[in-house]
């Protein structure tokens, strides 16, 4: 979701290292770019002034002007308040007390609170082996009860007998009751969708929190969401003092920065993202991974993760060590992650978090590379002598044609396989260079040894 | 040819819903031009109203750029630049305003309702329903979100509170299958109308928006005009993904208009003022709240008026 703003500032901070140092005038300007890039992707608007003006302090500091690589500082400015500004490290997503533990969901309609209740209760049960009861106050919306019913017996969650025309305030009674008797570890309640501007909803939300007494209030929040999101958020804190944000749909190519916004206004966690429709699409937040996501870095972390699971482990510790010792990318190693690719379900799944994501996307999109095109590519690599596979530099007109040739591919192709090579290889000098610098190899050190994937952390 | 009759003044229902959200916007206006000059702090000023309206920054660089021509350096009241703003936003949505026109030739005349998860479809689908059914026309609902939890029941409801039947599957099954299945149906039946609800889906999910490019090709095995409108249901609390969004569902399904739903909200929905002059879409419907009644026809001056806080 985070691609577009990725993009957006990778392309601006492309700019920025090509030249040498920075001016005054050129940080305004990349600001400037940040500031509208930021508004795209949904930031609110005082959200972006503070965040601007705030960078712009830092970045045109003496230092920054004086030093040799300041677009890399620049970055680092803009990466590190990014970070502060989604907030420190994850909160513990549950309070210790006397069960039941309580969470109560509110938001908008459509949100997603129904359905991420449901992802909560599998979780807690599976993870956390606790036994979960759902209950839904919802009256208002048609079958939004059933709906619920559904979702807990699918993830095997206790479900709160529905009684028709009970009142909202009754059902908790009711399921506070149930839920202590059961001996239920967690209680989640699920409200109807509301609008922050409907005071007779608003007042009872509050009436709400206020009968149930939960330890958790989740404001459901879609990462769709525009500048309004600091009325909604302001709206909800106010009434029900939210404890954490949950952002939904985040499998989505929103941009995503409600998130921002929200997390600014109410001064909470965001805890939980909804990365899709089934009952497992739910993942815990983390401000480093998004903030690397919107920088250009991609979402390391979760890469690495996707790809312990299916990496070749020796191959991984061999890329590693190199990856380490500063070894340079070459045309083979672009042959083992194509491979890696195919093994770990192809291109769509793992462009999500591909540094630079969004430019590689583009230059994907315009280039029509799909599954088939890496087969191809596969086979122009194959096609090379190992000497040239070590040193592209020799593959002149007459090697192209006869790789051409070789691999069933035009002349054409080849370039651009080569030229695909070269910003990969780019890209990961670029990267070696940041873990030196501890910008993003602060995030690499968060990393088990040896698990960086052959081929992928570049 | 019938459209959506207009029962109450939804402008009435707009502005209330408006009205709390645009007196934080008007005040700025009010306090920003009562006495001043229109130089570039006050454009800047202008053009952050905007984007806070969510129209975002380029429409919002592009209005306010317009708006200062000939205009800048001038003294400036607080009802001229409302008045001006207002519209220059309803000449821009002016063309977006073509309600929906059932041809009376298709029997029935199918309308498939699609967008991203939560938009507003089924409720959209049950208030349409309702409107048509009002007219005396026969109108059949078919349940094409065979996925979501209860969706199925959901769509009962509005079913039975518009008075029109509801063809469905069970949970689980193909939707393409069954929306051929409920043309079959419809037409048997000599029904006017036939309403498809779909599951809601991202725009970025290929294997989801391949299924509606299936749902479109089987009914076009029975008719091959159908669907007569594929309608793309927008949530006005979104803000800039619209235009991915927008772009996504042309390029699938052939987008013939945009409902954009939730306007009772503090949301303002500026994007679509984008939307409208960069696709050239209509704008069929407006939703303002969540009962049967709440679906108005889009008015473009009563909605730009609104959103600048001009009355009347
Ligand atoms: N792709 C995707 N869809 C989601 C996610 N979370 C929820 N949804 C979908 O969004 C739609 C609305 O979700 P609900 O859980 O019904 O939303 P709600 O907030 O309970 O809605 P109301 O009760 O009407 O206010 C459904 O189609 C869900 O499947 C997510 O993280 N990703
Ligand atoms: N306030 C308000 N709420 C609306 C409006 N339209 C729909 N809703 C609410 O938004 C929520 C989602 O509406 P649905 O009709 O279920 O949305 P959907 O697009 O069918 O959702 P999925 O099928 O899950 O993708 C429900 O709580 C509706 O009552 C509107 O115009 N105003
Ligand atoms: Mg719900
Ligand atoms: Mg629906």
């Amino acid at each position: 979701m985070f691609d577009g703003l990725t993009g957006k500032l990778g392309g601006i901070f492309d700019r920025l290292k090509k030249r040498g140092a920075l001016s005054e005038a050129d940080v305004a300007a990349a600001l400037r770019e940040v500031r509208v890039a930021l508004l795209e992707a949904d930031v609110a608007l005082p959200v972006v002034k503070d965040f601007i003006t705030k960078v712009q302090e830092k970045a045109v500091g003496e230092s920054v002007l004086r030093s040799v690589t300041p677009g890399q500082q620049v970055i680092k400015i803009v990466h590190d308040e990014l970070v502060a500004l989604l907030g420190g490290q994850l909160t513990d997503s549950l309070p210790h007390t006397n069960p039941p533990t309580i969470i109560l969901m509110v938001g908008l309609q459509g949100s997603g609170k129904t359905t991420t209740s449901g992802k909560l209760a599998k979780r807690f049960i599976e993870k956390e082996r606790k036994k979960v009861l759902l209950a839904s106050l919802d009256t208002r919306r048609p079958a939004a009860q059933e709906q619920l019913e559904i979702l807990a017996k699918q993830v095997g969650a206790g479900s709160l007998p529905i009684i028709p025309g009970q009142l909202p305030l009754d059902i908790i009674a009711r399921a506070l009751s149930a839920a202590k008797l059961e001996g239920y570890d967690i209680l989640i309640l699920d409200t109807a969708g509301r609008l922050a501007i409907d005071e007779e909803l608003m007042s009872e939300i509050a009436a709400v929190k206020a009968k149930a007494q939960p330890h958790d209030v989740l404001l459901v929040a879609d990462a769709m969401t525009g500048q309004d999101a600091v009325n909604v958020a302001k709206a909800f804190h106010d009434r029900v003092a939210v404890t954490g944000i949950v952002l939904t749909r985040v499998d989505g190519d929103a941009r995503g920065g409600a998130a921002l916004s929200m997390r600014q206004i109410t001064g909470q966690p965001i805890k939980w993202l909804g990365v899709g429709e089934k009952m497992g699409g739910l993942e815990p937040f983390h401000p480093d991974r998004l903030a690397g996501r919107i920088l250009g870095m991609g979402d390391v972390v979760s890469m690495v993760e996707r790809a312990m699971e299916t990496i070749d482990k020796d191959e991984a510790e061999k890329m590693a060590a190199k990856f380490q010792s500063g070894g340079a990318f070459t045309l083979e190693d672009m042959l083992g992650q194509m491979r890696q690719i195919k093994r770990m379900g192809g291109m769509s799944g793992l462009m999500n978090f591909l540094p630079g994501v969004a430019k590689i996307k583009d230059q994907l999109a315009k280039a029509n590379v799909n599954e088939n095109m890496i087969a191809r590519q596969e086979a122009i690599i194959l096609s090379m002598t190992k000497a040239e596979r070590r040193d592209p530099e020799l593959i002149k007109a007459r090697r192209k044609q006869r790789i051409a040739a070789g691999s069933g591919t035009e002349v054409s192709e080849v370039n651009k396989l080569l030229k695909q090579y070269e910003q990969m290889r780019d890209m990961m000098k670029q990267m070696q260079k940041m873990q030196k610098s501890g910008g993003f190899g602060s995030l690499l050190g968060k990393l088990p040894p040896g698990l960086m994937p052959g081929g992928f952390g570049r | 040819m019938t459209e959506i009759t207009e029962t109450t003044s939804w402008w009435q229902r707009l502005k209330q819903g408006l009205s709390k959200s645009t007196s934080a916007l008007t005040q700025n206006i009010t306090q920003l031009f009562t006495h001043r000059k229109l130089d570039q702090a006050a454009l800047d000023e202008l053009e952050d109203i905007l984007i806070a309206a969510d129209l975002g920054p380029a429409t919002a660089a592009k209005l306010v750029a317009d708006f200062a021509e000939n205009r800048f350096g001038k003294d400036v009241t607080d009802s001229e630049v409302k008045d001006a703003l207002a519209g220059q936003i309803e000449q821009l949505l002016q063309p977006a305003a073509r309600p929906l026109v059932v041809d009376e030739s298709k029997q029935p005349f199918v309308v498939l309702l699609v967008g991203v998860n939560g938009a507003g479809k089924t409720t959209t689908l049950g208030k349409m329903a309702a409107g048509w059914a009002d007219q005396g026309k026969k109108v059949v609902l078919a349940a094409g979100d065979t996925f979501r939890a209860a969706a199925v029941a959901q769509l009962r409801v509005w079913g039975e509170r518009a008075g029109c039947p509801v063809f469905t599957a069970p949970e689980g099954s193909d939707a393409a299958a069954l929306a051929y299945k409920a043309l079959e149906h419809a037409k048997a039946q000599g029904a006017d109308l036939l309403l498809i609800d779909t599951a809601g889906r991202l725009q970025n999910k290929q294997g989801l928006m391949d299924e509606l490019a299936k749902i479109k090709r089987v009914l076009q095995k029975i008719d091959a005009s159908a669907p007569h409108a594929t309608l793309l249901v927008l949530d006005a609390t979104g803000g800039q993904n619209a235009h991915s969004q927008v772009k996504a569902f042309r390029e699938m399904v052939a987008v013939d208009g945009l409902i954009v739903t939730k306007l009772d909200g503090s949301a303002r929905g500026g994007v679509v003022v984008g939307l409208a002059e960069q696709y050239k879409l209509p704008i069929v419907a407006v939703g303002v709240g969540e009962t049967i009644d709440d679906l108005k026809p889009f008015d473009p001056r009563e909605y730009a008026r609104a959103l600048m806080g001009v009355e009347g």
